[in-house]
């Protein structure tokens, strides 16, 4: 899923203070498994700005609304019959949430309420890691099912660059070296010969060397 | 020991039921203050409840920092449920504390815009 970390309350306090009527618009996707976003970040963020205006003196009207997704035209209609009831919406959607509102809405500021991280894994109670960085070739097939494009610092294709120390990275004692993982699994699953065998060159231009992607599929149009 | 009469009880099945916006509201509410009792850490039926509860109640501390209402307003205590004689010692504690701090500047702001209407 995509992972995003809550922005601090005093950036979004800076970016909303000249408006008066805000909607705080959650989104039920990914920021909600993050505890980002959802609809428990949304109450707390407008609880807490509702508190901090009265407190300056200056009451705002700070409305809540989570939608299931921001990243479809059909869930940010919902709020087209009401949009000019506010001078401002913070999204807590991932980015794609915050732009596709913006494109929606043109005359309605968007303000993210996040930062978009990554796409990574719920490691643990409270980590999130992540776990690829959408290159648009996937190598999976030859690693062992484990990215060196998103778990390796330097991206590298061809195995553990000199680095690796124990099986750790050389930018952090914490970081585990991708390539080592690779290998490790590779030898469990007891095909070493992949990693003897010469792959073709990888095509970047499906990352975002080419520029924006996009996928179209002519046999789910209509 | 007599147990300060301003406050109010409300019961929930777990401390772990507490959430943050609970705590908010209670004083976008115009609470002066809230303390949450839980059981003794490491006694929780539920294993983590309290201790979920003693998270929960300082995020709430820092966004009560954050917006200018004081997180020394939320607090978290621990007792078994046999300790009454605990639980009015933390209240008349936790009600001397409120005292100290005064009115909670959200109850105030509301006072004064009542008051100019």
């Amino acid at each position: 899923m995509i992972i995003a970390a809550k922005k601090p309350i005093e950036e979004i306090i800076d970016e909303v203070k000249d408006f008066n009527r805000i909607l705080i618009l959650g989104c039920n996707e990914c920021v909600t498994v993050c505890e980002a976003g959802g609809k428990k970040e949304v109450e707390i963020l407008a609880s807490a700005l509702r508190m901090y205006f009265i407190n300056q003196g200056n009451e705002k009207k700070i409305d809540e609304k989570t939608l299931e997704r921001q990243c479809d035209h059909e869930y940010l209609e919902e709020i087209r019959s009401n949009i000019d009831d506010y001078d401002a919406i913070v999204s807590l959607a991932c980015g794609v949430g915050v732009q596709f509102a913006a494109e929606k809405y043109l005359t309605t500021p968007l303000i993210p309420g996040v930062n978009t991280i990554c796409l990574g894994a719920n490691e643990d109670r409270g980590l999130w890691t992540e776990r690829c960085q959408a290159c648009g070739s996937c190598v999976l097939a030859r690693t062992g099912g484990i990215c060196p494009v998103s778990r390796c610092a330097k991206r590298v294709l061809n195995g553990p660059c000199g680095g690796s120390t124990n099986g750790k990275c050389e930018i952090s004692k914490d970081l585990d070296c991708a390539w080592q993982l690779i290998v490790d699994r590779l030898k469990a699953l007891d095909k070493m010969d992949d990693y003897e065998k010469v792959a073709p060159i990888k095509d970047w231009s499906t990352d975002r060397a080419g520029g924006p992607r996009t996928v179209t599929r002519e046999d789910v149009k209509i | 020991m007599k147990i300060p009469a301003n406050f109010r009880i409300i019961r929930v099945p777990c401390t772990g039921k507490v959430d943050i916006i609970h705590i908010l509201r209670a004083f976008e509410k115009g609470a002066d203050g809230v303390y949450v009792v839980g059981c003794m850490e490491g006694d929780c039926h539920f294993n983590e409840g309290n201790f979920r509860a003693r998270k929960r109640v300082e995020q709430a501390a820092k966004i009560l920092d954050q917006v200018g209402v004081g997180g020394e307003r939320v607090k978290m205590f621990n007792l078994s449920s046999g300790e009454g004689p605990l639980f009015a010692q933390y209240s008349i504690e936790m009600n001397n504390k409120i005292m100290e701090l005064g009115p909670s500047p959200i109850r105030v702001a509301k006072q004064n815009k009542k008051n100019a209407a």
